[in-house]
């Protein structure tokens, strides 16, 4: 697992865009002066006449993509996280959402790994905000593999849907020649029956690490990746809870509204179990490079490692 | 515009705001002063200027209609029943539980809604996006978002009408209505975005200026605007809000209030008189 190739799932959106862009002629691609940073700049030197720049005006953004959507046309719409989600929520909601437009917004910079940029960048409530619009469908990446295939999934959906990107460089873990994403299906990347680690985005590889931990001292996880917050996987995850009895979430987002809450209420109406959240914990991040601030902020294979150990005791 | 022409109108018109009063009264909410004063507009644009098809209103060609200030929702709907999009009778059911007609305009729902709306600021953008989208496909049709006066203080309308100007959606008409009062007051005293025609002026449009109840001088600024390319247009029409029902007439009590029993009468019978006058005179 050491020598794994890395690259951020932002790169990978840019490149799935101008990769995507012959078999789907239709859709164009905007942004608000981020182009650079977000990747879609990728797309804009291939196809520049698909490429619109919106400026520094997100608000106004989702809005032109809702117009191009009542018209039939697929549309992307990017920025950083904090800017997407946050800046432009109300429109997002009423302008996107209320009318289920096929808008795709391509949101990148999400979480903590944004780094140097510090606290008014690091959006870790972007999950929280998007889950809770009705029919919005919510995907947080992995890896390059499963970011590409979540830009393509996200062309054949129906209705809204937020794609989730990171900044930084993470290793490619998914094997380009087996893997298959199926949105709102999770994906059960190691079997265990001592307890289950939930992970989503940059944070299932470090998922997959702490069972490797686990393992040495006898502990069995299972490890799974929910790739789609929503439509949440409830099954495999009522199964999990069923079978483990303990779950671990694992995200590079808050604790509050993201992947933990999800996983939490989906068990607690059907089969509670003991949901051990992982995350940013109610606070805001502040500059510095980006793998200091995740092992800072507990974002690592070791925390969840040491918090699964600590759970899994008090569940014997 | 022929004498008959505007009479024609000005019936309809009248047939209109008689539908806006029918659906607040039933409904005992909603904001008849801004759809009173775009009765005049809404049947012009519906009755005259737009290429629409009511019995496929989901026309790809056709001209689309975005009603930003989107409370003004009584007087959409008036219009598109008279246009025969839906029958008139749902105008009684507006705001009901399980009825079609939303407090707001619903494109999910409603024949002939172009855009979800409600939430100001938001509409200009979305019709941006169908301008531009348009203009990708090679298509001639053309695209009316309505604006308040009172709206227009959302920064978001000047990031669309900067877009705009910036890519030269000439297929984009954008409308101010200025009625002059919003909620808290007059326009003039809450945060006047005054002078109206000088900022989309300085935002790239090409800017008309008309009397919003002079159905000669819509159809000249109409008509006028469909020959400007390379930019688009605002049309600034000022208005009376509450036009038509005099107790309603440039009332700021009116803007989201519905008549009672007694006020409905005379408001009802008002129009019917106007109504009969116009027809007699035909």
């Amino acid at each position: 697992m050491a020598d794994m190739i890395k690259k951020a799932t932002r790169e990978s959106y840019g490149e799935a865009l101008v990769e995507l862009a012959e078999q789907y002629p239709d859709f164009v691609v905007l942004d608000a002066d981020l182009a650079a940073a977000t990747k879609t700049g990728l797309f804009k030197k291939a196809y520049p006449e698909r490429f619109f720049d919106c400026g520094i005006a997100e608000a106004n953004m989702m809005g032109i993509a809702a117009g191009i959507a009542t018209t039939g046309r697929r549309v992307f719409a990017s920025s950083f996280a904090m800017f997407a989600a946050g800046r432009a929520f109300e429109i997002v909601r009423n302008s996107i959402g209320y009318p289920h437009l096929h808008v795709i917004i391509g949101a990148t910079h999400a979480g903590i790994s944004v780094g140097e940029d510090g606290a008014t960048h690091q959006c870790c409530e972007d999950i929280a905000l998007m889950r809770v619009i009705p029919g919005m469908t919510v995907i947080n990446p992995a890896d390059d593999v499963e970011a590409k295939a979540a830009v393509k999934a996200a062309l054949e959906l129906d209705g809204p849907v937020y794609l989730r990107f990171g900044r930084l460089a993470c290793p490619v873990f998914n094997d380009k020649s087996t893997y298959r994403f199926e949105t709102g299906k999770g994906i059960t990347l190691a079997d265990g029956g001592d307890l289950t680690i939930i992970a989503t985005g940059l944070m299932v590889y470090e998922a997959l690490k702490a069972a490797e931990m686990l393992k040495k001292d006898g502990i069995c996880a299972r490890v799974i990746n929910i790739h789609t917050i929503k439509p949440l996987d409830t099954q495999l995850i009522l199964k999990a809870a069923y079978e483990t009895g303990l779950i671990v979430t694992a995200e590079e987002h808050s604790i509050i509204g993201g992947l933990g809450s999800a996983v939490s209420e989906a068990v607690c109406e059907d089969y509670p179990v003991p949901v051990v959240k992982i995350g940013v914990n109610d606070v805001f991040g502040h500059s510095g490079p980006a793998a200091d601030l995740l092992k800072e902020f507990g974002l690592s294979a070791d925390n969840i490692y040491t918090r699964a150990k600590a759970a899994f005791a008090k569940k014997k | 515009m022929t004498d008959a022409k505007k009479k024609e109108l000005q019936r309809i018109a009248c047939k209109v705001r008689l539908g806006i009063i029918e659906g607040v009264y039933h409904a005992k909410s909603g904001h008849p002063g801004g759809s009173l004063s775009i009765a005049d507009l809404l049947t012009y644009l519906y009755f005259a200027k737009m290429r629409i098809e009511p019995q496929n209103p989901k026309w790809e060609d056709r001209d689309r209609l975005v009603l930003s200030k989107g409370h003004c929702a009584p007087g959409l709907y008036s219009v598109l029943a008279q246009r025969g999009y839906f029958p008139e009778k749902e105008l009684q059911s507006l705001r009901h539980i399980g009825a079609m007609l939303q407090g707001h305009p619903d494109m999910k729902h409603i024949p002939g809604v172009d855009m979800s709306s409600g939430s100001l600021g938001q509409g200009i953008s979305a019709a941006c996006g169908m301008a531009l989208s348009g203009k990708l496909s090679h298509k001639d049709y053309r695209v009316y978002a309505i604006l308040g006066d009172g709206e227009i203080e959302e920064g978001q309308v000047w990031e669309a009408a900067m877009f705009a100007g910036n890519k030269g959606l000439d297929n984009l008409v954008a409308i101010v209505d200025s009625n002059g009062l919003q909620i808290d007051g007059t326009v003039a005293e809450v945060n006047s975005p005054e002078p109206i025609p000088d900022k989309f002026a300085a935002f790239g449009f090409a800017v008309l200026t008309l009397d919003g109840h002079s159905f000669d001088e819509i159809e000249r600024a109409f008509d006028e605007a469909e020959k400007i390319s390379g930019k688009p247009v605002a049309i600034v029409m000022k208005t009376v809000k509450g036009k038509g029902v005099s107790f309603m007439e440039n009332q700021v009590s009116w803007h989201g209030a519905a008549p009672n029993k007694e006020q409905y009468e005379q408001a009802v019978a008002e129009l019917n008189a106007a109504l009969a006058e116009i027809e007699g005179g035909r």
